[in-house]
């Protein structure tokens, strides 16, 4: 059992410019070769989490005060970025973030920072087999492609790294259904041929629930419902507050919700 | 007599008035005036020649420091020239009086506002610019006053330079150092009042509106454009009136002190002061100035020491290297300048012996 | 006629002086965002390091260059390390006057050391490299920095289109908090761009030095003239660099040889404000997205 655990994350804590303290006391445990998804409202402190672990909370004037965070036996708690990525840990940051300037070819070429000097050309072809569209847009800026060729592109950028374990924030961000579905298939895909293992934060609770195994639900920074994916999906709560259907099918009064989030909190 | 105010424990305001007020306690107000009676009733008469001289020099410094720190520390907007109008300042003293016969009264004024004029000629291009391209910019401003000065032979008389006559006021002379800093020192106690004062009215809300984010600032309603203008126009009026009583206390002006130096002198001034803080700009002189002075008394000490020719030349750059090192230390170890030092001691005094 | 060649000679190969120059700047300013004052004082310390070497140590020319450019090369990285590191992060004001206070301090550091005066190199051109075109003759020198210069411009053309490390450098550029989470080491690519950009400096003092001489006041007064040549061009591209260099050399040197030469120090800067009044960016640089 121990020893396919890839990350665990151990009641941490993170406060951000000494003051704010977003996450108290979260902990949870990433299986090889699994998706973890991680849901929650917005500023329930998901994307929090997964800056804890790839480091890019020491820009924001964050810091893990408490706890540990695990990762095959290293402590990368407040570790900086250029350590925890070349662990092979990478995150693919909310809202689609490319280098505008660069074209998508150099774009993916960035990705290989964590092992500079090594040939790349394959992770090259095995990106474009992933994600075909990119392959027109070769030599065009990012910052003239759309939503959908620019997620690809993001995800794609860290796939270049060979990462094992490949942290996703919000990929179904502002895009089209029909491409949300595509997206999901492709992680599905790279998870199950690369050996990959994903950790997912999205809104969208019904698709990242389908892909997932293992499922973490946060509120106010804390941990509030785990369980295996398809036991969450048919989770009563789940269901009526993320995949919002309603678990009796009655008309609930906001009196009600307001006790279940009363009641939920002392969890 | 109503009871004496001591500082509170935290932050109690419950007016906006209250918010605003520049003493927070009687104490602050009552140390003012006795630092006002200090400057005015027993300094000229405990120093000497020399340091009089210096005291003059700051008090000038300060003014003109003051008016940049209300355009960079309070409205965002950095300036490399401000030596530059400084010079334009004391030009404009000296050509006023040489060629127009004007009165000092009269002159210093008038000289503060075609500086104002002149500033805001070379503020216009903050209009599209930001940042560096603005700060460069204002470079070229600094080259090319400077070259105007030299060249305008006709008005500047050029490299030679314009003397002027010695200023009277209402028939006392001003030829007297110790005369002169009853001049300055007055002047500076009124510009520092009407500078502390400015920060409260809406047009210094409005600069630091600017300054945090000119883009919000314009959201809200203010017109930033002649906001910024206008920060242009009142910094360069402070520097030229403080040029202008420069100019005075100099008697004879060449365009040579008004160089790029001169203007990276002030800002170094404000920042080790501490940017948008008047008590900081203030500071940043004394302690440039000081710092200056010292420097050529010590490599002069060494030249002394050493009787060959060549020896003395070698070490006078020493004073530039020190002068580089201390700006360098300060912007790394004390970024918000001496007014947060200063801050620091005197609430580490009213704390004691309890320091939280 | 002839006049007319020659200038248009002198001015290019100025010029190209300045845009050599404004290559450092620009690379400095592409990675980290830092307006570097103290170019000037570093191409001075580059020339001077050069003429230690070369003509008290009696090292070969070669040699003597590659340990100058190795040896700016750790300066570079020095500075940055010691001096730009404490300071990310820290208001724009704050690092210029840094870096204003760097070239106060290395200024009177050279004046100690070298004193006031100009220093000249040993003569180590080839004189066939001196073009004649009729009466109009181009220095061995300027030939000189015309080759070095564009085979410097080519590898730099390179390095950042097809390297690894220069395309990192320019993602950091680019989005720095992306390029963090992708790995790469941003605070090494502010120590490369530091150290690369101090060579470069040493390579245009080193030029300029074989031309004028060296005198730490003309350098460092260089070093402010590679402001409107940069900003000119856009302060974040290399081939604008190139062209603002031309336009302010050739400016220079016409006003100089037609109008008058006390003029020919502020035109650079007269003709900066206006064109920063049409193009607020310069000729070439990426316009800003600014949103609140």
């Amino acid at each position: 059992m121990e020893n396919n655990l890839l990350l665990q994350i151990n009641n941490i804590s993170v406060v951000y410019s000494d003051v704010i303290q977003i996450l108290k006391a979260v902990s949870l445990d990433v299986k090889k070769g699994k998706i973890v998804s991680l849901l929650g409202s917005n500023g329930a402190g998901k994307t929090t989490t997964l800056k804890s672990i790839s480091g890019l909370l020491k820009p924001e004037n964050g810091k893990v005060t408490e706890g540990t965070i695990n990762y095959e036996g290293h402590n990368i708690q407040n570790s900086a970025p250029e350590i925890v990525t070349r662990l092979g840990i990478i995150q693919v940051m909310e809202g689609r973030q490319p280098f505008k300037y660069l074209t998508v070819e150099e774009n993916l070429r960035v990705g290989t920072a964590t092992r500079w000097g090594k040939p790349y050309k394959k992770d090259l072809e095995l990106v474009y087999h992933y994600f075909a569209p990119l392959v027109a847009r070769k030599h065009s800026l990012a910052g003239y492609c759309s939503g959908g060729e620019l997620q690809m592109l993001v995800m794609g950028r860290a796939l270049m790294a060979q990462p094992r374990l490949l942290l996703l924030d919000e990929p179904s961000l502002g895009l089209a259904p029909l491409l949300v579905k595509e997206i999901f298939e492709i992680i599905k895909r790279v998870n199950q041929e690369q050996a990959t293992t994903l950790m997912l934060v999205e809104q969208n609770a019904n698709m990242a629930l389908q892909i997932a195994d293992f499922g973490y639900v946060m509120e106010n920074g804390k941990i509030v419902l785990e369980g295996d994916a398809k036991d969450l999906i048919e989770n009563p709560d789940v269901k009526e507050f993320y995949l919002g259907v309603a678990a009796t099918g009655a008309i609930k009064t906001y009196k009600d919700v307001k006790s279940y989030k009363r009641r939920k909190r002392w969890l | 007599m109503r009871k004496l105010q001591f500082h509170p424990c935290g932050n109690f305001n419950e007016t906006y008035e209250r918010e605003l007020t520049i003493f927070e306690t009687d104490f602050g107000r009552l140390s003012m005036l006795i630092g006002l009676f200090l400057l005015f009733a027993v300094i000229p008469f405990i120093t000497n020649e020399y340091i009089l001289y210096i005291i003059n020099i700051i008090g000038i410094y300060a003014i003109a420091a003051i008016g940049l720190n209300l355009l960079i520390g309070y409205t965002g907007q950095i300036s490399l020239g401000h030596g530059a109008f400084f010079g334009v300042g004391a030009y404009a003293a000296a050509i006023l009086a040489t060629k127009a016969s004007c009165p000092f009264l009269i002159a210093v004024p008038a000289a503060g506002l075609i500086t104002a004029l002149v500033g805001m000629i070379f503020g216009l291009p903050s209009a599209r610019l930001k940042h560096l391209y603005l700060c460069i910019a204002t470079l070229a401003g600094q080259f090319i006053i400077e070259y105007v000065l030299v060249q305008w032979e006709s008005l500047t008389e050029g490299a030679e330079g314009i003397s002027i006559p010695t200023a009277t006021i209402f028939g006392i002379d001003l030829g007297n150092d110790r005369v002169f800093f009853y001049v300055i020192f007055i002047c500076f106690a009124v510009m520092t009042w009407m500078a502390v004062n400015l920060i409260r009215t809406r047009y210094g809300r409005a600069f630091i509106a600017i300054r945090d984010n000119d883009q919000a600032a314009e959201g809200m309603g203010i017109p930033i454009f002649p906001y910024k203008l206008l920060s242009f126009a009142i910094s360069s009026f402070y520097a030229g009136f403080a040029g202008a009583l420069f100019a005075y206390y100099m008697i004879s002006i060449t365009p040579e002190p008004f160089n790029l130096w001169l203007s990276i002198e002030y800002i170094a001034m404000i920042i080790i002061g501490g940017l948008g803080s008047i008590p900081g700009s203030v500071f940043g002189t004394i302690f440039i100035v000081t710092l200056s002075e010292i420097l050529s008394h010590i490599t002069e000490y060494l030249m002394n020491i050493s009787p060959s020719m060549s020896g003395a030349i070698t070490i006078a750059p020493l004073r530039e290297f020190v002068f580089g090192l201390a700006i360098i230390l300060f912007i790394i170890f004390e970024p918000k300048g001496l007014a947060e030092v200063w801050r620091i001691v005197r609430s580490s005094f009213r704390l004691w012996p309890f320091s939280y | 006629m002839e006049f007319f060649f020659q200038i248009l000679i002198n001015g290019l190969s100025l010029g190209f002086l300045y845009a050599l120059a404004a290559l450092g700047f620009v690379m400095i300013f592409k990675s980290s965002s830092v307006l570097n004052f103290a170019h000037g004082e570093l191409m001075a310390i580059g020339a001077f390091l050069f003429l230690v070497l070369s003509t008290w140590a009696n090292l070969p020319i070669w040699l003597a260059f590659l340990i100058t450019l190795a040896g700016s090369f750790s300066l570079g990285f020095i500075i940055e390390r010691f001096f730009l590191r404490p300071l990310i992060g820290e208001a724009l004001i704050e690092v210029i006057m840094l870096t204003v206070g760097l070239a106060i301090m290395f200024k009177g550091l050279m004046l100690f050391v070298f004193g006031g005066d100009i220093h000249s190199y040993p003569e180590f051109l080839p004189q066939a490299l001196t073009l004649h075109w009729g009466a109009v003759e181009v220095p061995g020198v300027n030939v000189a920095t015309f080759i070095v210069g564009l085979i410097f411009l080519g590898l730099f053309g390179f390095f950042f289109k097809y390297s690894s490390q220069g395309i990192y450098m320019r993602s950091v550029a680019d989005n720095q908090p992306a390029a963090m989470a992708l790995g790469v080491h941003v605070r090494r690519v502010f120590a490369i761009s530091w150290a690369i950009a101090a060579l470069v400096c040493a390579m245009s003092g080193i030029v300029i030095g074989i031309i004028n001489g060296i005198n730490v006041h003309e350098v460092s007064a260089i070093g402010l003239k590679v402001f409107p040549v940069v900003i000119l061009g856009g302060l974040d591209s290399i081939g604008g660099a190139i062209i603002g260099g031309l336009i302010i050399g050739l400016l220079e040197t016409f006003t100089g040889g037609y109008i008058s030469t006390g003029l020919r120090e502020v035109v650079p800067y007269i003709v900066l404000i206006m064109i920063l009044m049409v193009k607020p960016y310069g000729l070439f640089g990426l316009v800003e997205i600014e949103r609140v």
